[in-house]
């Protein structure tokens, strides 16, 4: 029976281990509460799930994309902020219409209705859309986004969902 | 595959010789008090890394200077553990400071050939406490507005060009928003910068020269 050498840990391994054990404790303990503290804001979601009035539907023109703005404040961080939203609305005969978001689809800048053209311009990369929000050119990948719309005693609402 | 990376790079870098020429470096005998200076070395990165942190929330504003730091410390996760390790290891860097000086200076780790390594660490112990002076106004609660009152009055003391400093350090003549960003600028922008630097050469010389060993009877 030939015994089994022990193994004997020497001053320097003892010390090497030691060091990477601390210092990756040392490191894990200030490491990951970084993690956290950077991405923490973008995991807040402050939802907005409500029915905006836009007045009597009556008030808008029939056949013609008319702009309504609204505005509503957040708190981010340490601030309140006012943003406002401008919908097109495009009333049709009957009770029909079509209530779209102006922000361009492409890559968010602002579409304006150009009554020379009858057709939405996006400014930023020259995307156009028609009378009801589809594409017609430029690079937008889909048409323009419609609210949910409800009409209550003759006034209108939009469905207005946001976070 | 990842050892020839390794030689790759140690062939063109240096690392290895890098590594003994500042780890495996010979040192006398010494005690636990020669160990202050690590300690402080690692307190500074600890401050520069919370530092930085802090700089993604903080508004050196006076609109929005508290309120962004009620933010980090309730709304942001952790923190408040980033805010109190800078917090405290402010407080930290200038016991360690003082007492690695206090160890330098009874040891006689002053003298010849490490005059400039003292030079660099006196400058390094005064923008220490130029760090501490500048980031106590950053919170900008009442205790750190009088706090800086006080602190610049008293520079406003010196005879004859007193009240042109005052002005200078105020940006005018009260405390202001001009007060709080150039605070700010010189907390987060100079005196970093010149901690730097001053470490550099302080560490190369640590390095280049060698630690003393503790004075003998016959020294």
């Amino acid at each position: 029976m030939t015994k089994k050498p022990r193994y004997r840990l020497s001053r320097r391994e003892f010390v090497n281990s030691v060091l990477v054990f601390l210092g990756s404790l040392m490191g894990g303990v200030i490491g990951l509460p970084v993690i956290g503290y950077v991405i923490s804001p973008a995991l807040k979601r402050q939802r907005s799930d409500e029915w905006v009035s836009l007045g009597p539907l009556e008030s808008y023109p029939l056949d013609e994309p008319t702009p309504f703005t609204f505005t509503r404040t957040k708190v981010y961080g340490w601030e309140r902020t006012t943003n406002s939203y401008v919908v097109y609305v495009l009333r049709r005969v009957g009770e029909q219409v079509i209530a779209m978001s102006n922000v361009c689809t492409h890559l968010g800048c602002r579409v304006k209705w150009r009554e020379d053209l009858q057709q939405f311009a996006c400014p930023c990369h020259d995307g156009f859309f028609d009378i009801e929000g589809n594409v017609i050119s430029g690079p937008p990948p889909r048409p323009l986004d419609r609210y949910e719309t409800k009409i209550e005693d003759g006034i209108l609402f939009i469905h207005f969902v946001g976070g | 595959m990842g050892e020839r990376v390794l030689a790759w790079l140690d062939e063109r870098l240096g690392l290895t010789t890098i590594y003994s020429v500042v780890l495996d470096r010979k040192v006398p005998k010494v005690n636990w008090w020669y160990t202050l200076g690590s300690a402080t070395l690692f307190v500074l990165l600890l401050q520069f890394l919370t530092g930085i942190l802090l700089t993604v929330y903080y508004v050196p504003s006076p609109d929005h200077a508290y309120d962004s730091i009620q933010y980090i410390m309730n709304d942001v996760a952790f923190g408040w553990l980033i805010r109190g390790i800078h917090h405290w290891g402010a407080s930290v860097m200038v016991v360690l400071v003082v007492l690695h000086m206090l160890r330098t200076f009874y040891l006689g780790a002053y003298k010849y050939p490490r005059e400039l390594t003292w030079i660099t660490g006196v400058l390094l112990l005064l923008a220490t406490l130029g760090m501490g002076f500048t980031g106590y106004l950053l919170p900008w609660n009442q205790r750190a507005y009088w706090a800086t009152t006080v602190g610049t009055s008293i520079a406003g003391t010196v005879p004859v060009v007193g009240p042109f400093i005052l002005r200078v350090l105020r940006g005018g003549t009260e405390l202001s928003a001009v007060t709080l960003t150039r605070f700010f600028a010189v907390h987060v922008w100079v005196l970093p910068a010149l901690i730097l630097l001053l470490v550099g050469v302080h560490l190369y010389l640590v390095i280049r020269i060698g630690i003393s060993s503790i004075p003998t009877e016959e020294d």
